[in-house]
């Protein structure tokens, strides 16, 4: 009965211009199955659809094509206080002219719902969030971490099937945003409804997630749980969105090189040439003489071990950033820079040589012309 | 240092002058008013004050109708040019088009042209709908005259409230009137009052669809001040008490609401 799952299926947003003649299509038919009580993350660049796609979902924007169920029931033109929703904006939205207490009772009384009810509801909120001493005062006299509070506990009163985030954390600060982002966590493990979160931020996404939902100028790159996304991206900008700093990503050739195949990058200076063995040598005999993309990330080459499922790489380096327990280095690789995450305290320089080995057992091959993974 | 001390004292003397060059001619007003018809054909600032000129004027014609009917046709017209006003600002503020910008510019712009332009046409269209002399006819010309000023007002003051605000209420379960009322109101109550205020004044004031369109009936204030202007001749006192009681109403409404007439009236220059 209290089925929060969400389901979209071939969703259009298209907008029209003066004439109606239709201009810009902002999501290109997505589909997407949310669970009950799932935490879904909807990340990806600005404009890439993701809180258009939240807005067709709390019904604040017109839906073009597809459509949009919670649970059984189709709510392509049921009004968005008849969904079952309740969301949280990026900025609050609160209502400046009431108080908290009236903030969080908005909906409960245009709802109609006995006093004594909406009292009950708002206080107990008020009680799980912290915010019980502040029902008299108005949004105004509030720091910014209490009216994302306020703004969570309108949420909540409304007791919801799904709630929806639309970037609710980007306008605090970095130390704030860390305490909000496990208040919202928690919040979910608490109450087990489904939440539907907006982010263009990945640590926010893999942090939060059950499932991501990965997005691109209005269609879905991949959906996955985050390890999965880190460890099996389907493409590269997948592979090169999760993880920070990104996935290095070398574009080259196939080639027969000595006593197999090796990739070869394209370019005048700097090319690396990196033998192919094993599972990897497989997947590239398809390619030979075709464009692939290397990908390994900066975590994966290590200026420690030396085995035979590790190759060697030395370069100069170009810059180097100590964060304290390592070193974020770039290193001058042919088509782009080769980052690696080196372990330690050592302070380096550029211009230095360094070794690197690269761990091949997590090295991903893209399809230079598709760009997807090559499995 | 000296410098500006000097300046400030120049600015702050012109600003006097100036001020006085404006209040001048109603201050001549307000003394003849005071004097009886001898005293009143000279400037002199020496004389008896005496309400004998309030007393003729009084008993010459029913001051208290004009007012009336000035009240009903200002508040009135008021009234119907925000019924008419907030919807369109509402839109045009929250769901802008390419043409709005462009849209508002033109509703100005009607401002600019000489209501005599238009005056055979609305007298005629008055009289087949029959309001000429009708105090409906007054509220609806206003409200017309005002709407570009009011709509202009009503969108700037909504153009700073997030629309987020708006879509939170949504949410929770407001219909489109709900919106209004619950959030947008309270919210805009100063900027609408100012604008209210300022379209009041304007109303009052106004002197020519007045003398044009009424004439016993649903005459307003200025009506009755010019009937004071007489081929008889000009009866310098009689005419400034008139003038005084059509002016002290509306002067002592815009002294108690000084503040939010200036905040209305500087809307746009403090972004």
């Amino acid at each position: 009965m209290n089925d929060g799952s969400v389901h979209m299926k071939n969703l259009v947003k298209t907008y029209l211009d003066e004439h109606g003649n239709p201009s810009f299509t902002a999501v290109k038919g997505i589909n997407l199955d949310i669970k009950d009580g799932e935490f879904m993350v909807l990340v990806g660049p600005s404009g890439c659809g993701k809180s258009t796609t939240l807005r067709m979902l709390a019904g604040l924007e017109s839906i073009s094509g597809g459509t949009i169920s919670i649970g059984e029931r189709v709510v392509n033109n049921v009004h968005p206080k008849d969904r079952g929703i309740a969301m949280v904006f990026q900025n609050y939205a609160l209502y400046p002219h009431m108080t908290i207490f009236d903030n969080m009772a908005f909906g409960l009384k245009l709802a109609k719902k006995p006093k004594e009810f909406i009292k009950e509801s708002v206080t107990k909120t008020a009680k799980t969030l912290g915010l019980e001493k502040m029902l008299e005062r108005k949004p105004g006299a509030l720091s910014g971490g209490q009216r994302q509070r306020v703004a969570l506990g309108r949420a909540i009163v409304r007791d919801p099937k799904v709630f929806l985030f639309d970037e609710p954390l980007s306008n605090l600060d970095a130390k704030m945003r860390v305490h909000m982002r496990s208040e919202i966590s928690r919040l979910h493990t608490q109450m087990t409804t489904t939440m539907v979160y907006v982010t263009h931020d990945q640590i926010e996404a893999m942090t939060m997630g059950d499932r991501i939902c990965v997005m691109r100028d209005g269609s879905i790159m991949q959906v996955a749980d985050p390890l999965t996304l880190y460890r099996q991206p389907d493409n590269i900008f997948v592979a090169g969105f999760i993880g920070s700093p990104p996935m290095n990503l070398l574009k080259g050739k196939v080639h027969k090189v000595d006593s197999g195949l090796g990739f070869v990058e394209d370019a005048q200076e700097n090319a690396l040439t990196i033998p192919l063995r094993g599972k990897l040598e497989k997947l590239a005999t398809k390619y030979v003489g075709k464009p692939i993309i290397f990908g390994i990330r900066p975590e994966h080459l290590s200026d420690q071990v030396s085995d035979p499922d590790h190759v060697p790489v030395t370069a100069a380096i170009e810059i180097s950033e100590p964060m304290g327990s390592e070193s974020i280095v770039y290193f001058k690789a042919g088509t782009g820079n080769l980052i690696a995450r080196v372990p330690g305290e050592h302070l380096y320089h550029p211009g230095e040589r360094l070794t690197v080995q690269l761990n091949m057992e997590k090295v991903h091959l893209f399809d230079g012309e598709t760009e997807n993974v090559i499995k | 240092m000296e410098e500006t001390k000097l300046s400030k004292w120049l600015f702050g003397i012109l600003a006097w002058l100036v001020a006085i060059i404006i209040f001048f001619p109603i201050f001549i007003m307000m003394i003849t008013a005071f004097k009886n018809e001898r005293e009143a054909q000279s400037l002199s600032l020496i004389f008896l004050p005496t309400l004998e000129s309030f007393f003729e004027v009084f008993a010459r014609s029913n001051y208290l109708k004009y007012v009336w009917n000035s009240m009903l046709a200002s508040i009135g017209s008021t009234l119907l040019c925000f019924l008419l006003a907030i919807p369109a600002a509402y839109r045009m503020a929250f769901y802008p088009t390419k043409k709005t910008q462009s849209t508002l510019v033109w509703m100005l712009s009607t401002k600019m042209m000489p209501a005599v332009g238009v005056l055979i046409p609305i007298y005629i269209l008055a009289q087949t709908f029959g309001v000429l002399d009708n105090i409906v006819g007054l509220i609806i010309i206003y409200a017309l005259i005002n709407l570009p000023i009011a709509v202009w007002m009503s969108y700037t003051y909504f153009c700073e409230i997030p629309g987020a605000i708006l879509e939170a209420a949504r949410i929770d379960g407001a219909t489109i009137w709900g919106e209004l009322w619950h959030v947008l109101r309270p919210m805009t109550v100063p900027g609408l009052a100012s604008t209210a205020l300022l379209l009041i004044i304007l109303s009052w004031n106004e002197a020519f669809w007045s003398l044009n369109l009424t004439s016993v009936n649903a005459a307003p204030l200025p009506v009755f001040i010019a009937s004071y202007s007489s081929p008889e001749g000009l009866f310098w006192a009689k005419l400034s008490a008139a003038s005084f009681l059509a002016v002290a109403p509306i002067m002592v409404l815009g002294w108690m609401t000084q503040k939010q007439l200036v905040r209305g009236l500087t809307f746009g220059a403090v972004k």
